[in-house]
Protein backbone atom coordinates (compact mmCIF):
# COMPACT_ATOMS: atom_id res chain seq x y z
CA UNK A 1 0.00 0.00 0.00
CA UNK A 2 1.42 3.33 -0.99
CA UNK A 3 0.95 6.65 0.76
CA UNK A 4 -1.93 8.99 -0.04
CA UNK A 5 -0.61 12.52 -0.39
CA UNK A 6 -3.20 15.25 -0.84
CA UNK A 7 -2.82 18.48 -2.76
CA UNK A 8 -5.26 21.23 -1.75
CA UNK A 9 -6.51 23.42 -4.58
CA UNK A 10 -7.65 26.93 -3.63
CA UNK A 11 -9.30 29.35 -6.06
CA UNK A 12 -6.24 30.71 -7.87
CA UNK A 13 -3.84 27.86 -7.11
CA UNK A 14 -1.84 27.08 -10.23
CA UNK A 15 0.85 24.56 -9.34
CA UNK A 16 -1.54 21.96 -7.94
CA UNK A 17 -1.37 19.81 -11.10
CA UNK A 18 2.43 19.73 -11.07
CA UNK A 19 2.39 18.86 -7.35
CA UNK A 20 -0.04 15.98 -7.98
CA UNK A 21 2.19 14.79 -10.81
CA UNK A 22 5.36 15.01 -8.69
CA UNK A 23 3.74 12.84 -6.00
CA UNK A 24 2.82 10.17 -8.57
CA UNK A 25 6.30 10.24 -10.15
CA UNK A 26 7.83 9.78 -6.68
CA UNK A 27 5.65 6.70 -6.23
CA UNK A 28 2.83 8.03 -4.07
CA UNK A 29 -0.90 8.18 -4.69
CA UNK A 30 -1.89 11.81 -5.32
CA UNK A 31 -5.25 12.92 -3.92
CA UNK A 32 -6.71 16.23 -5.14
CA UNK A 33 -8.80 18.07 -2.52
CA UNK A 34 -10.82 21.24 -3.13
CA UNK A 35 -10.41 23.90 -0.45
CA UNK A 36 -14.10 23.99 0.48
CA UNK A 37 -14.01 20.38 1.70
CA UNK A 38 -14.15 20.18 5.49
CA UNK A 39 -12.18 16.98 5.96
CA UNK A 40 -8.84 15.64 4.79
CA UNK A 41 -10.29 12.16 5.36
CA UNK A 42 -7.41 9.79 5.93
CA UNK A 43 -4.61 11.18 3.78
CA UNK A 44 -1.07 10.58 5.02
CA UNK A 45 0.42 13.94 4.05
CA UNK A 46 -0.61 17.23 2.44
CA UNK A 47 0.94 19.64 -0.07
CA UNK A 48 -0.26 23.25 -0.23
CA UNK A 49 0.68 24.25 -3.77
CA UNK A 50 1.94 27.46 -5.30
CA UNK A 51 -0.11 30.02 -7.16
CA UNK A 52 -2.11 33.12 -6.42
CA UNK A 53 -4.93 31.92 -4.19
CA UNK A 54 -7.69 34.53 -3.97
CA UNK A 55 -5.63 36.65 -6.36
CA UNK A 56 -3.20 37.45 -3.52
CA UNK A 57 -5.88 39.89 -2.32
CA UNK A 58 -5.26 41.46 1.11
CA UNK A 59 -1.98 39.58 1.68
CA UNK A 60 -0.70 36.42 -0.02
CA UNK A 61 -2.37 33.45 1.66
CA UNK A 62 -4.40 35.57 4.10
CA UNK A 63 -7.83 34.59 2.79
CA UNK A 64 -6.96 30.96 2.00
CA UNK A 65 -5.91 30.56 5.59
CA UNK A 66 -9.62 30.74 6.47
CA UNK A 67 -10.80 28.24 3.81
CA UNK A 68 -13.00 25.46 5.26
CA UNK A 69 -10.33 22.75 4.82
CA UNK A 70 -7.81 24.75 6.86
CA UNK A 71 -9.45 24.12 10.23
CA UNK A 72 -8.92 20.37 9.84
CA UNK A 73 -5.49 20.89 8.31
CA UNK A 74 -4.21 23.15 11.11
CA UNK A 75 -5.36 20.68 13.80
CA UNK A 76 -3.87 17.75 11.91
CA UNK A 77 -0.55 19.54 11.32
CA UNK A 78 -0.32 20.33 15.04
CA UNK A 79 -0.93 16.62 15.63
CA UNK A 80 1.98 15.62 13.38
CA UNK A 81 0.50 15.31 9.87
CA UNK A 82 3.28 16.09 7.36
CA UNK A 83 2.50 19.28 5.42
CA UNK A 84 4.63 20.91 2.71
CA UNK A 85 3.74 24.45 1.64
CA UNK A 86 5.37 25.56 -1.59
CA UNK A 87 5.50 29.30 -2.43
CA UNK A 88 1.88 30.41 -1.92
CA UNK A 89 1.54 27.31 0.27
CA UNK A 90 4.44 28.61 2.42
CA UNK A 91 2.64 31.96 2.66
CA UNK A 92 -0.54 30.17 3.79
CA UNK A 93 1.41 28.24 6.47
CA UNK A 94 2.86 31.51 7.81
CA UNK A 95 -0.54 33.20 7.76
CA UNK A 96 -1.90 30.16 9.67
CA UNK A 97 0.91 30.57 12.23
CA UNK A 98 1.95 26.96 11.68
CA UNK A 99 5.31 28.47 10.72
CA UNK A 100 6.86 31.66 12.16
CA UNK A 101 7.65 34.82 10.22
CA UNK A 102 6.05 36.21 7.08
CA UNK A 103 6.72 36.52 3.36
CA UNK A 104 6.80 40.08 2.12
CA UNK A 105 7.33 41.89 -1.17
CA UNK A 106 10.68 41.08 -2.80
CA UNK A 107 13.14 43.75 -1.69
CA UNK A 108 13.74 44.79 -5.32
CA UNK A 109 9.98 44.91 -6.03
CA UNK A 110 10.21 42.77 -9.18
CA UNK A 111 8.60 39.40 -9.75
CA UNK A 112 11.45 36.94 -10.20
CA UNK A 113 11.55 33.69 -12.18
CA UNK A 114 14.83 31.79 -12.39
CA UNK A 115 16.49 28.42 -11.81
CA UNK A 116 17.77 28.79 -8.26
CA UNK A 117 20.56 26.98 -6.46
CA UNK A 118 19.75 25.92 -2.90
CA UNK A 119 21.68 24.23 -0.13
CA UNK A 120 19.86 21.64 1.97
CA UNK A 121 20.58 22.66 5.57
CA UNK A 122 18.47 20.06 7.37
CA UNK A 123 17.91 16.55 6.13
CA UNK A 124 16.04 15.27 9.16
CA UNK A 125 12.63 16.78 8.41
CA UNK A 126 9.81 14.67 7.01
CA UNK A 127 10.25 16.34 3.62
CA UNK A 128 14.07 16.41 3.28
CA UNK A 129 15.44 13.11 4.61
CA UNK A 130 16.22 11.81 1.12
CA UNK A 131 18.83 14.56 0.61
CA UNK A 132 22.43 14.64 1.77
CA UNK A 133 23.17 17.28 4.38
CA UNK A 134 24.71 20.25 2.58
CA UNK A 135 23.59 18.95 -0.84
CA UNK A 136 23.20 21.67 -3.45
CA UNK A 137 20.19 21.43 -5.72
CA UNK A 138 18.70 23.58 -8.50
CA UNK A 139 14.94 24.11 -8.77
CA UNK A 140 12.78 26.89 -10.26
CA UNK A 141 11.96 29.93 -8.16
CA UNK A 142 9.14 32.31 -9.09
CA UNK A 143 7.69 34.80 -6.68
CA UNK A 144 6.76 38.41 -6.09
CA UNK A 145 6.38 38.11 -2.32
CA UNK A 146 9.15 35.75 -1.29
CA UNK A 147 11.15 37.87 1.12
CA UNK A 148 11.17 35.90 4.36
CA UNK A 149 11.17 38.14 7.43
CA UNK A 150 10.93 37.50 11.16
CA UNK A 151 12.17 39.14 14.32
CA UNK A 152 15.88 38.63 15.01
CA UNK A 153 15.17 36.45 18.03
CA UNK A 154 12.85 34.27 15.91
CA UNK A 155 15.58 33.92 13.28
CA UNK A 156 18.11 33.05 16.01
CA UNK A 157 15.68 30.44 17.34
CA UNK A 158 15.21 28.89 13.89
CA UNK A 159 18.98 28.58 13.48
CA UNK A 160 19.53 27.25 16.99
CA UNK A 161 16.83 24.59 16.56
CA UNK A 162 18.13 23.62 13.10
CA UNK A 163 14.84 24.60 11.50
CA UNK A 164 16.29 26.31 8.42
CA UNK A 165 15.62 23.62 5.78
CA UNK A 166 17.25 25.28 2.77
CA UNK A 167 19.16 28.44 1.97
CA UNK A 168 19.70 30.33 -1.28
CA UNK A 169 23.18 29.88 -2.74
CA UNK A 170 25.11 32.39 -4.93
CA UNK A 171 22.22 34.87 -5.18
CA UNK A 172 19.66 35.93 -2.60
CA UNK A 173 16.78 36.43 -5.05
CA UNK A 174 14.30 38.32 -2.88
CA UNK A 175 15.98 39.78 0.20
CA UNK A 176 15.05 36.92 2.55
CA UNK A 177 16.68 37.27 5.94
CA UNK A 178 19.77 35.06 6.30
CA UNK A 179 19.21 33.69 2.76
CA UNK A 180 16.39 31.50 4.07
CA UNK A 181 14.51 29.59 1.34
CA UNK A 182 12.63 27.18 3.59
CA UNK A 183 11.93 26.43 7.25
CA UNK A 184 10.18 23.80 9.34
CA UNK A 185 8.12 23.79 12.51
CA UNK A 186 9.72 22.50 15.72
CA UNK A 187 8.52 18.93 15.13
CA UNK A 188 9.80 18.88 11.54
CA UNK A 189 6.51 17.69 10.00
CA UNK A 190 5.50 21.11 8.61
CA UNK A 191 7.83 22.60 6.00
CA UNK A 192 7.50 25.82 4.01
CA UNK A 193 9.59 26.36 0.90
CA UNK A 194 9.60 29.36 -1.44
CA UNK A 195 11.19 27.65 -4.51
CA UNK A 196 9.31 25.01 -6.50
CA UNK A 197 10.57 21.40 -6.31
CA UNK A 198 7.43 20.16 -8.09
CA UNK A 199 8.67 21.85 -11.29
CA UNK A 200 11.96 19.91 -11.17
CA UNK A 201 10.92 16.26 -11.29
CA UNK A 202 11.31 15.40 -14.98
CA UNK A 203 14.20 16.04 -17.38
CA UNK A 204 11.83 17.14 -20.15
CA UNK A 205 10.42 20.15 -18.30
CA UNK A 206 12.65 20.89 -15.32
CA UNK A 207 16.15 22.32 -15.06
CA UNK A 208 17.00 19.18 -13.03
CA UNK A 209 15.13 16.39 -11.29
CA UNK A 210 16.44 17.56 -7.90
CA UNK A 211 12.95 18.49 -6.69
CA UNK A 212 11.89 14.87 -6.60
CA UNK A 213 13.82 14.46 -3.33
CA UNK A 214 11.12 16.32 -1.36
CA UNK A 215 8.46 13.90 -2.58
CA UNK A 216 10.51 10.72 -2.16
CA UNK A 217 11.45 12.01 1.32
CA UNK A 218 7.85 12.13 2.47
CA UNK A 219 7.09 8.67 1.12
CA UNK A 220 10.11 7.31 3.01
CA UNK A 221 9.14 9.16 6.18
CA UNK A 222 5.67 7.65 6.06
CA UNK A 223 7.06 4.14 5.64
CA UNK A 224 9.61 4.67 8.41
CA UNK A 225 7.05 5.86 10.93
CA UNK A 226 4.69 3.03 10.07
CA UNK A 227 1.91 5.10 8.50
CA UNK A 228 2.13 3.00 5.36
CA UNK A 229 3.89 -0.23 4.49
CA UNK A 230 6.71 -0.27 1.99
CA UNK B 1 -24.70 53.02 3.15
CA UNK B 2 -25.29 51.94 6.75
CA UNK B 3 -25.63 54.12 9.78
CA UNK B 4 -22.21 53.68 11.34
CA UNK B 5 -18.73 53.25 10.00
CA UNK B 6 -15.43 52.02 11.26
CA UNK B 7 -12.10 52.57 9.59
CA UNK B 8 -9.30 50.06 10.12
CA UNK B 9 -5.83 51.29 9.18
CA UNK B 10 -3.12 48.69 8.68
CA UNK B 11 0.56 49.55 8.37
CA UNK B 12 3.84 47.66 8.40
CA UNK B 13 5.73 47.66 11.69
CA UNK B 14 8.56 50.20 11.70
CA UNK B 15 11.26 47.54 11.57
CA UNK B 16 9.80 45.87 8.46
CA UNK B 17 11.28 47.07 5.18
CA UNK B 18 8.62 48.71 2.98
CA UNK B 19 10.02 48.54 -0.56
CA UNK B 20 6.87 50.13 -2.00
CA UNK B 21 7.26 53.09 0.32
CA UNK B 22 10.89 53.36 -0.70
CA UNK B 23 9.95 53.39 -4.40
CA UNK B 24 7.39 56.11 -3.67
CA UNK B 25 10.01 58.13 -1.80
CA UNK B 26 12.23 58.04 -4.90
CA UNK B 27 9.29 59.21 -7.01
CA UNK B 28 8.47 62.05 -4.60
CA UNK B 29 12.08 63.20 -4.72
CA UNK B 30 11.95 63.14 -8.54
CA UNK B 31 8.73 65.16 -8.46
CA UNK B 32 10.52 67.81 -6.41
CA UNK B 33 8.66 67.45 -3.09
CA UNK B 34 11.15 68.99 -0.72
CA UNK B 35 11.89 67.74 2.77
CA UNK B 36 10.26 64.31 2.49
CA UNK B 37 12.52 61.71 4.11
CA UNK B 38 10.35 58.62 4.47
CA UNK B 39 7.18 57.08 3.04
CA UNK B 40 5.34 54.11 4.47
CA UNK B 41 2.48 52.57 2.50
CA UNK B 42 -0.48 51.09 4.35
CA UNK B 43 -4.01 49.84 3.80
CA UNK B 44 -7.35 51.25 4.88
CA UNK B 45 -10.58 49.29 5.29
CA UNK B 46 -13.89 51.15 5.66
CA UNK B 47 -16.68 48.97 7.04
CA UNK B 48 -20.29 50.14 7.23
CA UNK B 49 -22.82 48.67 9.65
CA UNK B 50 -26.62 48.68 9.80
CA UNK B 51 -26.61 49.66 13.48
CA UNK B 52 -24.50 51.52 16.04
CA UNK B 53 -21.14 49.88 16.79
CA UNK B 54 -21.25 48.94 20.48
CA UNK B 55 -18.38 47.69 22.63
CA UNK B 56 -18.99 44.04 21.88
CA UNK B 57 -19.13 44.69 18.13
CA UNK B 58 -15.96 46.77 18.42
CA UNK B 59 -14.15 43.93 20.10
CA UNK B 60 -15.32 41.52 17.36
CA UNK B 61 -14.02 43.95 14.74
CA UNK B 62 -10.67 44.18 16.51
CA UNK B 63 -10.40 40.40 16.53
CA UNK B 64 -11.02 40.32 12.79
CA UNK B 65 -8.55 43.18 12.28
CA UNK B 66 -5.92 41.15 14.08
CA UNK B 67 -6.66 37.78 12.47
CA UNK B 68 -7.59 38.65 8.88
CA UNK B 69 -7.13 42.32 7.99
CA UNK B 70 -3.61 42.50 9.40
CA UNK B 71 -0.82 40.00 10.00
CA UNK B 72 0.50 40.74 13.51
CA UNK B 73 3.88 39.27 12.56
CA UNK B 74 4.60 42.23 10.28
CA UNK B 75 1.77 44.75 10.72
CA UNK B 76 0.02 46.99 13.26
CA UNK B 77 -3.56 48.18 12.98
CA UNK B 78 -5.59 51.00 14.43
CA UNK B 79 -9.33 51.68 14.36
CA UNK B 80 -11.34 54.92 14.01
CA UNK B 81 -15.09 55.06 14.60
CA UNK B 82 -16.99 57.44 12.34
Amino acid sequence: MTANVAVITFPGSLDDTDALRAIEIAGGRAVPIWHSEKSLNSVDAVVLPGGFSYGDYLRCGAISRFSPIMENLIDAAKGGLPVLGICNGFQILCESHLLPGALTRNNHLHFICRDQKLKIENNSSAWTRDFELGEEIVVPLKNGEGCFVAEEKVLDGLEAENRVIARYVDVNPNGSRRDIAGISNAAGNVVGLMPHPEHAVEALTGPTTDGLGFFTSILKSLVNNGRVSA
Amino acid sequence: VGISKIIVNVHLKPEILDPQGRALLNALNRLGLEGVVDVRQGKQFVMSFDDEINDSKLSEIKNIAESLLSNPVIEHFSTELR
